[in-house]
């Protein structure tokens, strides 16, 4: 699970993080308002603003979600062309994100800019901080052309951060030797964040050095473990729906696993490896997927119907490519689902079945006698090759 | 021979009285599994479908000896579960449980790694898996035993039903296979593609490995890496994915490409390069096993040692 900037920052400062002073607001009015009371950051000395818009995905800035005002006048009028404008980042795939949510910040005065972050390593199985001097660009382009400017260090969270990670470093960094104390101290309160929220990634790019000698978080990026979330309530509240895609909620209510992706064959496939292999395989036959779903091993008519439903819900599926292993659940109960299932949603586009594994003749007999316009395979391979056909020649 | 378990192996079910536990236990039972009872704590002394119950793994040690445990228990509990039965001196882990938090899954491995390089012999299955089986020997885990048969392909995957797929292909060409290993979907794990593969490599049933991954991580590089200096069978390989958007996570837990790293591509040609077989359709896996068995001059001899 990920969260917006505001929040990582406030989770930042609750874990003794520093971060720059902000409000966030959904309408231009509020931050009118705002300005108007003199309210908290408005209040004081600051002269410069960085109005940001809140989605979750990252390269914000070069796609014009990031504005500086130099006056607080300036700042209702950034909120106002941020606000309901569809941010199309490297992130955000060709869609975009609509922004819903604005981000105001006191400006800080950059010195220097770090890049620093705390990632779940699989292979080490250990937290990994990643740092390097290259503040504010991506860190895949940065490990790309200059391996050497990046500083991998493992901790081990059983021990936490200690002090000699954090002062090497900051030597690594190159910051001013006063500044060695807060900095591990910073590192060390990360690390207690990452392994008490249960994260997968916090990263500062850029963390900065203020021209007051200051070490400030300037964005926050935190990303969640979903196996944890059971004993994340905090972290749970402040999941944002509008974040995700409809089609996935609505399929992770009925505790499907769906995955909206660009093509346009549906498939629906029981267990994960076999649903990303059929998505593989209509590739294969020169298709395209449209998603990803995994049904579990229920695959009950209801289960079946729910998944009609959600794949149909995608107005780019042009045919449906089911593709069963039946192992402890037996061919002919899922046959009859799909029967059941396919009578109730009327489908309208090709139906290409699929079925393999226990009692699989059966199960395909009844699809055959069923009546339903339906092509029946035996092979996975077959099964994607009749469904890409189907597609064709419907077209 | 096989690897890891057989006919004789005893096995404990952690979770029994639970629902995927009791149903299981029977199943692995059925087909011919010494499954000796089970433990569910606060139900010890209770008889369960025929299963004698404990409190405890240590309890169920003491009375059977069990050399396996195998574990239902929900993902909140699980990670405590394994570490009781590693605690009470269980050899073999195997997890079924899907869902168990990764940090959880770091504390385990540690203490696991602990544990084995004091001396002792402790090994995961899983978590997140199907379990593992060798065919008329054992079942220990929730896959359908009878799409098995006996012969000389051993298997090793990240995934559940993508390897019933390959096995399924392997019974019908009649190759068979000597032990089937499901190591998990989550990204921190028991035992290995490269664990597996080293016991497939000393296994005189064995003839030829299919390994099946998937996106994320850098396992089966690394698996790849150890086949190409330590082993004289064909290796097989498959990864599904290759149509996997980046940073979007599949279903597993561990099967993500993330910061550019682990993609399909890039394991698939990583696997070429240290002269594993890769194929591209999960439908010719089988097909691509018997090929390479039945050329002779394929065996390769270990380039370095």
């Amino acid at each position: 699970m990920n969260i917006h900037e505001y929040q990582a920052k406030e989770l930042f400062r609750s874990y003794g993080v520093a971060v720059p002073s902000g409000v966030v607001v959904d309408s231009a009015d509020e931050a009118r308002r705002l300005i108007s009371e003199k309210h908290g950051i408005f209040s004081g000395q600051s002269s410069v603003y960085a109005v940001k818009a809140q989605i979750h995905a990252g390269g914000r800035g070069k796609a014009g979600g990031v504005k500086i005002a130099k006056s607080v006048s300036d700042i209702p009028g950034y909120v106002e062309t941020l606000l309901g404008k569809t941010l199309v980042t490297h992130q955000t795939g060709p869609e975009g994100r609509l922004v819903r949510k604005v981000w105001i910040e006191e400006g800080a005065q950059i010195s220097r800019e770090y890049y620093l972050s705390l990632v779940l390593d699989r292979s080490s199985r250990r937290i990994s901080i990643l740092a390097s001097t290259e503040g504010g660009m991506e860190i895949e382009e940065v490990s790309a052309a200059h391996p050497e400017k990046i500083l991998t260090l493992p901790v081990d969270p059983e021990m936490g951060c200690k002090g000699f990670v954090g002062r090497r470093v900051a030597a690594f960094l190159g910051l001013p030797i006063t500044l060695y104390g807060a900095f591990s101290t910073m590192l060390a309160n990360l690390t207690r964040l990452f392994v008490e929220t249960d994260c997968m990634m916090v990263e500062i790019n850029p963390l900065i050095l203020t021209g007051d000698g200051r070490l400030l978080a300037l964005d926050a990026k935190v990303s969640f473990d979903d196996n944890a979330l059971y004993r994340q309530e905090k972290v749970l509240a402040l999941r944002d729906l509008f974040e995700e895609n409809e089609l996935e909620i609505e399929a992770s209510k009925h505790r499907l696993n769906y995955v909206k992706l660009d093509g346009s064959i549906a498939c629906m496939v029981n267990g994960a490896g076999l649903a990303m292999a059929t998505m593989d395989v209509i590739a294969l036959a020169g298709g395209t997927p449209a998603n990803f779903l995994d049904v579990g091993g229920g695959a009950s008519k209801e289960t079946v119907e729910q998944a009609f439903r959600i794949l149909l819900g995608d107005p780019a599926v042009k045919g449906i490519f089911v593709n069963i292993f039946g192992g402890i659940v037996r061919c002919e109960r899922i046959a009859g689902g799909i029967i059941a299932a396919a009578k109730d949603v009327k489908l309208h586009v090709p139906l290409v079945v699929r079925l393999q594994g226990t009692n699989a003749k059966e199960g395909r007999e009844m699809l055959r006698e069923s009546g339903l316009d339906l092509q029946v395979a035996e092979e996975l391979f077959e099964g994607a090759q009749k469904i890409v056909q189907a597609v064709k020649g419907a077209k | 021979m096989s690897i890891l378990v057989d006919r004789s192996t005893r096995v404990i079910v952690q979770g029994i009285t639970g629902k995927e536990g009791s149903y299981h236990a029977t199943a692995c039972r059925e087909y011919g599994t010494r499954v000796l009872g089970g433990v569910t704590p606060g139900k010890g002394g209770t008889v369960h479908e025929g299963f004698p119950v404990w409190d405890s793994v240590k309890d169920a040690v003491d009375a059977v000896h069990p050399d396996v445990s195998l574990i239902f228990v929900p993902p909140a509990f699980a990670a405590d579960a394994i570490l009781e039965a590693a605690d009470a001196g269980i050899e073999l882990i195997v997890c079924i449980t899907e869902g168990i938090p990764v940090q959880d899954m770091m504390r385990v491995r540690r203490i696991l790694d602990i544990r084995n390089e004091e001396g002792e012999t402790v090994r995961l299955i899983g978590p997140n898996c199907p379990g593992i089986i060798t065919p008329d020997g054992a079942k220990i885990g929730i896959m359908p035993g009878y799409i098995h048969k006996r012969g000389k392909v051993g298997v090793v995957s990240r995934s559940g039903t993508l390897t019933y797929e390959a096995v399924w292909q392997l019974t019908q060409l009649g190759l068979g296979e000597s032990t089937c290993v499901g190591i998990g979907g989550d990204p921190v794990r028991g035992l290995n593609f490269l664990d597996v593969l080293a016991l497939f490599e000393k296994d005189p049933e064995t003839e030829a490995i299919v390994m099946i991954g998937e996106i994320g991580g850098d396992d089966e590089e690394r698996a790849a890496a150890f086949a190409k200096a330590h082993m004289t069978k064909p290796v097989i390989g498959f990864i599904a994915g290759l149509t996997a958007p980046p940073g979007r996570r599949m279903g597993h837990a561990g099967a993500i490409v993330s910061g550019g790293k682990g993609s399909a591509r890039d394991k698939m040609k990583a696997l070429e390069s240290y002269g594993i077989i890769v194929v591209d359709n999960p439908s010719v896996i089988g097909k691509t096993v018997a090929e390479a068995l039945s050329k002779g001059d394929y065996r390769r001899v270990p380039t370095c040692h």
